[in-house]
């Protein structure tokens, strides 16, 4: 695939806010039909690089290029290529439901006869049709988060820039709104703006230009089971993408050295563990633990653990290496750039 | 475009209806503003309240107090018997002076040497002083009066005339109304008050509840967010401006002499300046209040110096200097002389480029620093 044909491709980006770096170098390329997970801590840099990726800020070097538009150059052109959420609820709470959808419609240039069906398609595809008449600021948490993303596919974008959009949304919701991104991935949006055909029955539809299937997404979370969803993966820290790959690449970084650890008393095998030498790192996952080890020791401490948990009088159930999940990877790479 | 922007004011209009303390300023505040300075803000000094402690008790001093009466600059509100009584009435603020009659005011009238006194509550210069040459007029008045009905008692010259005598024309305002001052200077402050408040608010509330990222990242230009936010005020200010000078001529009997044409074209060249200065402070506030107050910071100095509240040359050499530099000095001059005087274009050509100056370069420095991004 040439450079040309990513929805979205950024390059070196950097922007500093007074002498602090918020983001310093980063590149991301997505393709189209692609959803692409930022994932970091909180002031890693995930929302000031979705900012300058939308030309919300403005680069102090890098180039960003939205589906052949430069971001700096053609914003608007870039723009209209859009659909972005932001992390904090940004629209009109005064407004009604279909009042919002309509207004960001005409904005992004949705012809008086075109908004309407349009609209309620999109309600429809977000569950949000029966409420179309409610004040948005009536609205549940989830449902405000649905009506942003329904806002954001209202003019059928290429590339979708979506930041947290599932924080502080409940389990339910977050599954509903994945599916909701899936089904979008898998039935691309690129409909001409007049066409009548729906992009949700999956009919067949002329290809726009550059275009390789579906809507470029890329979407920051704080999830790792959301972040595991995502066909790549970027984990940034102190403003740069430390680790970049699909999820399982990721997941290797950390093969056999993975433990996980069960018995009583939790905090005391924690204990007898940390104080192993070829134990990193360990961390609770539920009613057990996750241990670290150095490479190839795993073998080592498989061995050696049982036999000290026994000495200092706890409880053993098991103790196995597994595969790593994204969320020890995670971990792992925060420690790593602190380093 | 003309999509863009229309969606826009219409979304704009619809929050405006559907937000209390939006429309509270925009319907309220104007009618309210009018009547408080129509009524309250008058330096108008009428039926002041006068306390008589007439010794004489003759028909000569009744023949006085009438003259006081018809005059109707003063009530004759409470008699007097002691000095005791006259000065409680005036510390307890119940008359703001007393004419004091003496016994023999009746003999020395006839003789031509009469002296009557009167007290003046001088707390308050204002009223002390229109009452003071009220009174010396309607003493005045009188005295000639008298001199001329004794000259014709004694057989000789029907009419005594005083060696000078000013006749006075009051042209445009014969009744010297003080509300004919006010009132269009109301007009004034509701285009520049109300249209500077609401513009910087609007901006600064989409900033305030994260809703400019979303306008951000749509293909809106800035140009076109901005006209599309002010417009719907534009054209409220103007429907302000109507109401004020509807109420102001049926209600306050303001005239409105001049054409209406150059009323709304000054008025939107005041306009410009307001919007521009709502405008400036949006991109320096980064909440509503701090608009607000920014806002404020501008305004208040304005009011007080434009000429609002007192005539420019009232006020020292150094703040008629400063006045300059106030785009609402400029209106109110206008404002008052086309709808007072009825002047055309090229009596208040100066104000009317002086302000359009001042409305491009407001207007322009906004714009420059307006900005469709975060930082």
């Amino acid at each position: 695939m040439s450079d040309s044909d990513y929805f979205i491709d950024a390059i070196n980006l950097v922007r500093y806010f007074g002498e602090t770096s918020a983001v310093d170098g980063v590149s991301i390329q997505i393709k189209p039909g692609e959803i692409y997970g930022l994932v970091g801590s909180d002031g890693a840099g995930k929302t000031t690089t979705i900012r300058l990726l939308c030309g919300a800020l403005k680069v102090d070097s890098g180039n960003a290029v939205i589906c052949g538009y430069d971001v700096i150059t053609q914003t608007e052109n870039a723009r209209s290529q859009l659909g972005y959420l932001s992390q904090r609820f940004s629209l009109y709470e005064d407004l009604t439901v279909l009042e919002n959808i309509r207004f960001f419609a005409e904005v992004r240039g949705m012809k008086p006869n075109e908004w309407l069906p349009r609209c309620m398609e999109i309600l429809e595809f977000v569950g949000l049709a029966n409420f179309k008449d409610r004040r948005t600021g009536q609205l549940s948490g989830g449902m405000k988060q649905k009506l942003g993303l329904a806002s954001a596919l209202v003019t059928r974008p290429s590339v979708l820039l979506l930041d947290e959009p599932t924080t502080g949304v409940d389990p339910v919701t977050r599954q509903d709104f994945w599916q909701l991104l899936i089904k979008l991935v898998s039935a691309p949006l690129h409909l001409p703006p007049n066409s009548t055909q729906s992009y949700l029955g999956g009919v067949s539809r002329p290809k726009a230009v550059g275009e390789g299937g579906g809507v470029a997404v890329l979407i920051s979370t704080p999830y790792m089971d959301e972040a595991a969803r995502c066909n790549r993966v970027g984990f940034m820290r102190h403003g740069k993408i430390i680790a970049e790959g699909t999820p399982s690449e990721l997941r290797t970084m950390l093969k056999d050295r993975i433990l996980e650890l069960s018995g009583a008393p939790i905090k005391q095998l924690r204990h007898i563990a940390q104080k192993d030498e070829d134990v990193e790192d360990v961390r609770a996952f539920g009613d057990r633990l996750h241990l670290r080890v150095r490479g190839d020791k795993a073998q080592v401490v498989i061995d050696r653990l049982p036999s000290e948990i026994r000495s200092e009088g706890a409880e053993l159930n098991r103790l196995r290496s597994i595969p790593a999940q994204l969320e020890d990877v995670f971990i792992y790479l925060s420690e790593q750039s602190y380093e | 475009m003309i999509l863009r922007l229309s969606s826009i004011i219409r979304k704009e209009f619809i929050q405006i209806l559907r937000d209390p303390r939006t429309l509270a300023i925009i319907l309220v505040i104007p009618i309210m503003q009018l009547f408080l300075l129509g009524y309250a803000a008058t330096t108008d000094i009428k039926n002041v309240p006068l306390g008589v402690w007439d010794q004489s008790r003759s028909p000569q001093s009744r023949e006085l107090l009438d003259a006081f009466r018809s005059a109707n600059y003063f009530n004759i509100a409470y008699e007097v018997g002691s000095q005791d009584e006259e000065q409680s009435l005036i510390e307890e603020g119940k008359v703001r002076g007393v004419l004091i009659i003496p016994p023999d005011y009746a003999l020395h009238i006839s003789e031509g040497d009469a002296q009557v006194s009167m007290i003046l509550d001088g707390s308050d210069a204002t009223a002390g002083s229109t009452a003071l040459s009220a009174a010396q007029l309607i003493g005045q008045a009188y005295s000639t009066q008298v001199m001329s009905d004794q000259a014709a008692l004694s057989g000789r010259s029907t009419t005594i005339k005083p060696p000078v005598d000013v006749r006075t024309q009051v042209w445009y305002n014969p009744d010297l109304v003080s509300a004919y001052f006010m009132i269009p200077g109301v007009i004034g402050m509701i285009l520049y008050a109300i249209a500077s408040i609401l513009t910087a608010t609007t901006i600064v509330r989409e900033r305030e509840r994260g809703t400019i990222e979303q306008l951000i990242v749509t293909p809106i230009r800035a140009w076109e967010l901005v006209v599309g936010k002010i417009l719907p005020y534009v054209i409220v200010s103007f429907l302000d401006t109507f109401e004020v000078l509807i109420i102001g001529h049926w209600w306050f009997g303001i005239p409105i002499r001049g054409s209406l044409g150059l009323i709304l074209l000054t008025s939107g060249l005041l306009l410009l300046s307001s919007l521009g200065i709502g405008l400036l402070a949006s991109t320096i506030a980064n909440t509503q209040q701090e608009a607000y107050l920014t806002v404020w910071l501008t305004l208040l100095p304005s009011i007080f110096l434009s000429g609002f509240f007192f005539p420019l040359e009232a006020m020292p050499f150094f703040l008629q200097a400063v006045a300059y530099a106030i785009p609402l000095r400029y209106y109110l001059i206008i404002i008052r002389a086309l709808l007072i005087k009825g002047v055309g274009i090229s009596a208040i050509q100066n104000e009317v480029i002086a302000l359009t100056i001042f409305g491009v370069v407001i207007m322009g420095l906004a714009a420059m620093r307006f900005r469709k991004r975060l930082d």
